[in-house]
């Protein structure tokens, strides 16, 4: 029998959750016994082979493409768990709620020193590249997105978390956390 | 000019006699000289009567009719209530933003007109309707709205604007209001006739036990709406120890719907004030206050008049109608724009001069009230009927009504029907008679007590209006078939959410979410469970809030599910199981940065 | 002269003196009660309502409902633990918390309460609200965005300091803590050593330069839920 695949992405994050599941050490090894990685920065997959049992999602929706990720994983996903704070109350990104997109924008960029920090932009200008995935007006949590079964807080939730989580889903178990293992720091 | 701040501050808490508890009395005297309570008035006014800065500005914050910032020498308020919103003040308001060139909540540059907006002034019989300053303009529309601005242009002094008088005492000299009555139903307790005196004088050849005891056996219970019954009440604040002792009068009408302390305050107001002398007999106490909502104000020189003609007549003061050793007097206290003042211990803060934040129960008012002493707070009404009660006998109220709701109700009814207006009707009439009576047609929903009642339907038409069926303390709004519920239900949790004090974390937030989720149906991004989610949601805030506002404000959105599901259920669409939330609209969440960009998103 | 009351708590049977709360009777007895705006050494509030419970059927707030004989109390039923996540939830949603960078993660009783009801997320909305931040004082530092208007900080200022910094302004979802000053906490007589500071029970009033001293693992509820502390009386 083909074994479940699990598909994971970090959307608006810094990767730090990533990490976390790296953190399970010599466990991973386990992992891979159980599970096959399908798309994922952990092996470099881009687009989903077909249908995975679980879907990690570390960061919350800051932009379109974020969107655009998300929804695939809801398409492509049995089971989809917010992994992190970001991906459940948007984190520090979503620190930029209460301000306008224009003046988040101008604060990065802008050249005059009483909007923004200096940064080297002669031509003053704010990126807008074709290429780049326009900004959401504020950063969503995934929830707020689309459907979210499960949620594993934590800045980045332990890698024992991660793996009781893991285990649990692909043995069909409830996920039933100890008390130290949730957390939102 | 701050010379000129300093000194009249000095004045105003002076004539209050630096009384910190005399606050909402200094804070309005500013206010109405000076347009705001600035930051620099918060200050003299803590030095004068010796509290903090922050207690003026926690006070001075917590009221609508307060502001820090400047207002206009004329404050037009538009009444924004459903009511008046059916009978077209959206049209009032459009025409108010035009001919001023401001939006609501702005000031015209030249600082002289202020637009706002404010929940039910109490005008529904007459709507749409506008406060400004203290002048009630009634049945709008939109060319009125013009002329009163073009007026107002010209001579800013929104007296004279009243043009046609209303009827009764609304024509008095003192009122010169154009606000009507509209006294459909005259009742035998309340509008018919009393001779000043006839029922304290009954009351005080008895001892105060045998007029509690007469009180309880008229089986009156309070007409505010929460029904508690007046007698037991008095009992327990009779029997509270203490020396000094409080009558507090609730004219803070202000459940939206509800006008007939209006009318009673307006025609009726020495029979109310003999209901609290007999209070005051009865509990031992000798001074009353009324606490009248701000939007009364015009009523509040007619009324001083009253109390000085039973001065006059030794129906108030010193041994009063000849008794030896009671005394009794009555004094006004305005409110400023707060719902939640209707609330009796909100009330009793408000005339604290503090924030009109509820207190802790227990202690109770009948223990610890007004300034920490024994108090009764009872409405309007039941001080009237208090009196009545006292001048033909227990018998002949608790004769009236039905078992369990004895006497009469004075119904405020608006909305589709025919005749809006005061009708003063015997408890356990059917609301189909009260349809009938006012000359409704082709009603599809009733809300019975205003928000925090219920909203019933056709198949409750034939229930009794009484404390144990449909309760209410006089709103009774009536729907046809062609209004949506579900935004009279929005329209209720936003003002719901204006009125919430803050204090208690369920009825600040709770009702936030459920006017929310509520929006989302009606813009059509609902989800399967939304109703479970409003139910749930609603049943925390019901049992988890601190006072009756909480504990009542999900009723909109729960009595409209219950008896309404399917509008709902038409609203709701099947849940897009991989697709995006309902509620996430992606159109929306990149139009900004669309604009910015100067194109347009890929994703869409 | 105090009397004695005995009443239950769950079924189980409490004793209490005349004059006590119910929360001051089960925390005597070891039962535990959530709560958040209540502290001993305060004046009762009943802001938060998270130690709402039902009295004879009626729900209400412990820290604030006297005890009386016969009373019948229950405090963990399906229907009350919903409430009370309910509560927590709404706290979280209505402020700006963000416990990864928040000086008092691990010490937090806003954190430690979603801890022990085992919340992973809150069920309603993220509300995002505009707040500020008031640093001007040299020592202390105001954070609205971690504000859950429990008024601990007003009712110590004016009851144990004597100074009535802070209290609360505006109303409804509008509500704040301001202080007694046209702005900042700099103006007022605010000092270091006020209690006031030492009761906030999330990271909205802070000394400054002290935060993350404690080590993770070390903090009050690392690894131990709050109530704890009552329970193993």
């Amino acid at each position: 029998m083909a074994k479940p695949k699990v598909a994971t992405t970090s959307l608006a994050g810094c990767f730090g959750c990533h990490m976390s599941l790296l953190d399970i050490d010599e466990r991973i090894l386990k992992l891979v016994e159980l599970v096959d990685f399908d798309k994922s920065p952990v092996d470099d997959i881009k687009e989903f082979t077909g249908r995975c049992a679980v879907g990690l999602i570390e960061g919350g929706c800051a932009n379109e493409e974020n969107v655009r990720v998300l929804q695939d994983f809801r398409r492509h996903c049995d089971v989809l768990i917010s992994v992190g704070d970001c991906a459940i109350n948007g984190g520090i990104p979503a620190m930029r709620n209460g301000i306008a997109l224009m003046e988040c924008l101008q604060e990065a960029y802008s050249t005059d020193h009483r909007l923004g920090p200096k940064v080297h932009n002669p031509d003053n200008v704010i990126p807008n590249d074709p290429e780049l995935p326009l900004l959401l007006d504020k950063v969503y949590p995934c929830h707020e997105v689309v459907k979210i079964d499960y949620h594993l807080p934590g800045c980045p939730p332990p890698a024992d978390t991660l793996w009781e989580a893991l285990v649990a889903l692909l043995s069909d178990k409830p996920v039933a956390l100890p008390y130290e293992l949730i957390k939102y720091d | 000019m701050s010379e000129t701040l300093a000194s009249a501050i000095r004045e105003i808490a002076q004539a209050c006699g630096n009384d910190r508890s005399r606050m909402m009395d200094i804070v309005e005297a500013v206010q109405a000289k000076f347009g705001c309570v600035s930051s620099e008035a918060m200050d003299l006014i803590a030095k004068q009567v010796s509290t903090h800065r922050v207690e003026v500005e926690s006070v001075v914050s917590f009221y609508a009719f307060l502001s820090e910032q400047p207002k206009g020498k004329v404050v037009i308020r538009l009444c924004d209530d459903i009511i008046d919103e059916m009978k077209g003040s959206e049209s009032v308001a459009e025409a108010f933003r035009q001919e001023l060139g401001i939006d609501f909540g702005q000031t015209t540059p030249d600082g002289v007109i202020t637009l706002e907006k404010t929940p039910c002034i109490g005008m529904c019989d007459q709507a749409p309707a506008a406060l400004i300053n203290n002048e009630v303009i009634t049945y709008l529309s939109g060319d009125m709205a013009r002329e009163i601005v073009r007026k107002l242009k010209k001579d800013p002094d929104p007296k004279k604007l009243i043009g046609r008088l209303g009827d009764g005492n609304n024509a008095h000299d003192l009122v010169r209001s154009m606000v009507h009555n509209n006294i459909r139903l005259a009742g035998e307790v309340v509008f018919s006739t009393m001779a000043s005196g006839a029922g304290l004088k009954n009351a005080l050849a008895m001892t105060p036990q045998e007029v509690i005891r007469d009180v309880k056996t008229a089986r009156l219970r309070g007409r505010g709406g929460a029904g508690f019954p007046t007698g037991m009440k008095w009992d327990f604040t009779r029997q509270a120890p203490g020396d000094k002792k409080y009558v507090l009068c609730n004219a803070d009408e202000g459940e939206p719907g509800t006008f007939k302390d209006r009318v009673i305050l307006t025609e009726k107001a020495d029979m109310m004030f003999e209901g609290m002398a007999v209070a005051g007999y009865a509990i031992g106490a000798d001074t009353g206050v009324v606490y009248l909502r701000g939007e009364y104000a015009y009523l509040r020189a007619l009324l001083e008049d009253a109390l000085a003609k039973r001065r006059n007549a030794g129906l108030l003061g010193n041994d009063v109608m000849g008794k030896k050793g009671f005394r009794f007097d009555i004094r006004i206290q305005m409110g400023a724009g707060a719902y939640i003042c209707g609330e009796e211990t909100a009330l009793i803060s408000s005339c604290e001069g503090l924030r009109g934040d509820p207190k802790n129960r227990p202690p109770f008012p009948a223990q610890k009230g007004y300034l920490g002493c024994p108090t009764v707070v009872n409405n309007v009404e039941t001080f009237c009927k208090v009196a009545r009660i006292l001048e033909h006998g227990p018998g002949w109220f608790a004769k009236m009504g039905s078992e369990g709701s004895s006497g009469t109700k004075l119904l405020s009814i608006s909305g589709d029907c025919a005749k809006p207006g005061v009708y003063e009707v015997p408890f356990g009439i059917k609301v189909r008679e009260v349809l009938d009576l006012c000359g409704a047609e082709d009603t599809a929903a009733v809300q019975v007590g205003g928000p925090s009642g219920q909203m019933i339907g056709m198949n409750q038409f034939g229930d009794p209006i009484c404390y144990e069926h449909l309760a209410t303390g006089g709103s009774v709004m009536v729907f046809n078939s062609s209004r949506d519920v579900l935004k009279i239900a929005r329209k209720f949790m936003e003002f719901f959410v204006e009125e919430s004090c803050g204090f208690c974390t369920p009825c600040r937030v709770g009702n936030v979410l459920l006017k929310e989720k509520l929006d989302d149906i009606i813009n059509g991004k609902g989800a399967a469970g939304d109703l479970d989610y409003l139910e749930s949601l609603g049943a925390t805030v019901k049992a988890a809030s601190r006072c009756g506002l909480g504990q009542t404000s999900p009723n909109p959105i729960v009595t409209t599910i219950k008896n309404f599901r399917s509008a709902y259920e038409a609203k709701i669409k099947a849940p897009a199981e991989e697709g995006l939330q309902p509620t996430f609209d992606i159109h929306a969440a990149l139009s900004t940065a669309e604009s910015i960009a100067g194109r347009k998103s890929v994703h869409t | 002269m105090s009397n004695t009351i005995t009443f239950t708590i769950d079924g189980v049977e409490v004793t209490g003196q005349s004059g006590q709360t119910i929360m001051e009777a089960a925390d005597a007895a070891g039962i535990y009660i959530p709560r958040l705006c209540a502290l001993e050494e305060l004046a009762p509030h009943g802001s938060c309502r998270v130690c709402t419970v039902m009295v004879n059927g009626r729900p209400q707030a412990a820290c604030t409902q006297p005890i009386a004989e016969g009373m019948v109390v229950e405090n963990e039923t399906e229907q009350l633990l919903a409430i009370r996540r309910d509560i927590i939830d709404m706290l979280f949603v209505e402020g700006n918390h963000f416990c990864m960078f928040c000086e008092k993660s691990g010490n937090c009783e806003l954190q430690a309460l979603a801890y022990r009801f085992g919340i992973a997320a809150p069920r309603f909305p993220y509300l995002f609200p505009k707040r500020d931040i008031d640093a001007t004082h040299p020592d202390i530092f105001i954070d609205r965005n971690r504000c859950i208007l429990c008024g601990r900080c007003v009712r110590a200022s004016r009851d144990i300091d004597g100074k009535n910094v802070f209290e609360f302004v505006g109303r409804g979802f509008d509500k704040r803590v301001a202080v007694n000053a046209e702005a900042n906490l700099a103006d007022t007589d605010a000092a270091v050593t006020d209690e006031a500071v030492n009761v906030c029970p999330t990271g909205a009033l802070l000394k400054k330069r002290v935060g993350y001293a404690i080590p993770v693992g070390q903090r009050k509820y690392d690894h131990k839920p709050i109530g704890s502390d009552i329970e193993k009386k």
